[in-house]
């Protein structure tokens, strides 16, 4: 139920938005194709202006990625891991998923697959993929338009919410299922 | 911080790649993701453009400000630091409303046009104000209220039930950016805004 109406809206939410706006420009006397092309132009700007932020942090997380210290980390972690009952397959996924999003992607793909779709590490992963987002190329982008290198609290106040989200995520299912 | 996660990646990158025989894989996935990365830039250039001009036809318009302060209640909680009337009100909950839907293509330009609205009251322009942190804490966590994705790789894996994870996903999604909100708001008096 909520799923059809959330998948209608987000249907129609942009052509009824690239309609509406202008028809209350019209409305309120704006020359709107005039106003448009004024505003579309700071368009390519931005983008090129988040390049060399974009390519700082994915180049590193790449590099990290190909090493193959991520198995380690996972390794060395095990023992805490079995402890709290956070189970231990989904640990590199919480990691990966801050960093990469076509990586976590394909990492929670796999554990679908080899788990089963229905099984209870399967709906963790998907879960855990769908609750949250790639923190540091969310980061990246949006300090990267507005040139700012000091970011200040951000990255440690994401990874709170980034692990409170994954610790939620492992309750809610084993609660649910 | 940046700084600090950014070597240690580098630097592990190294280590590892010596440990384990990958250097060659780490010395293609440097090359590969700078790549990569323009190729994102590059290809937000069309929406970027796209919702930059629709987005002034609103400001004209005074759909934003009239957005911004219908919202007003919960934004001044937010983001005390954001005068009442100010266009970044109304960016802010556009951009936060898309993500909701999924609409990835509409969040990121809204997303930066709203940091844009918040970057015009900053005295510092190289330095992340409190409104801009606690608005990335909205945004890393993740609002999507249905996450599709999802929902078709666990259909395509042969799920018998593909959408039992929506309500799962939204009370993580909310606890996760209850926590990251909070965080910005305790953690912002720790870092000052130096010279």
């Amino acid at each position: 139920m909520i799923k059809t109406v959330v998948e209608e809206i987000s249907k129609w939410a942009i052509p009824v938005m690239l309609v509406f706006i202008p028809l209350i420009g019209m409305i309120r006397k704006v020359k709107v194709y005039d106003v448009f092309i004024d505003g579309a132009k700071e368009g390519f700007d931005v983008a090129v202006k988040i390049i060399p932020f974009l390519v700082g942090i994915l180049v590193a997380i790449g590099m990290f990625r190909a090493s193959g210290a991520m198995d380690l980390l996972t390794g060395a972690m095990k023992p805490i891991m079995d402890a709290t009952g956070f189970p231990a397959e989904l640990v590199p996924l919480a990691i990966l998923r801050t960093l990469t999003g076509s990586g976590s992607l394909a990492f929670t793909t796999d554990l679908v697959k080899n788990h089963g779709a229905d099984s209870i590490i399967g709906r963790m992963a998907a879960t855990m993929y769908g609750s949250s987002e790639t923190t540091f190329f969310v980061l990246a982008v949006y300090f990267g338009a507005v040139q700012v290198k000091k970011t200040r609290h951000a990255v440690p106040a994401a990874l709170v919410g980034d692990l409170v989200a994954a610790i939620a995520t492992v309750a809610v299912v084993y609660w649910l299922m | 911080m940046l700084n600090y996660i950014w070597f240690g990646l580098l630097a592990i990158a190294l280590i590892f790649g010596a440990i384990n025989g990958t250097m060659d894989k780490v010395s293609e996935a440097a090359i590969e993701s700078a790549k990569t990365a323009v190729e994102i830039a590059i290809g937000l250039i069309g929406v970027m453009t796209l919702w930059l001009g629709v987005m002034r036809i609103a400001e004209a318009a005074g759909l934003v400000t009239m957005l911004g302060r219908l919202l007003r209640p919960v934004l001044r909680w937010l983001f005390p630091e954001v005068p009442a009337d100010h266009p970044a009100n109304g960016a802010i909950v556009l951009s936060l409303a898309a993500n909701m839907l999924g609409l990835n293509n509409a969040a990121t330009p809204l997303g930066i046009k709203a940091m844009e609205e918040l970057q015009e009251l900053n005295e510092h322009k190289d330095t992340a104000t409190n409104p801009m942190v606690t608005f990335m804490a909205l945004n890393t966590s993740g609002v999507q209220l249905i996450p599709a994705t999802m929902i078709g790789v666990l259909a395509a894996a042969g799920s018998l039930n593909p959408t039992w994870i929506i309500g799962p996903s939204i009370i993580a999604t909310f606890i996760g950016t209850v926590a990251a909100v909070l965080a910005a708001k305790f953690l912002q008096r720790f870092y000052k805004v130096s010279e």
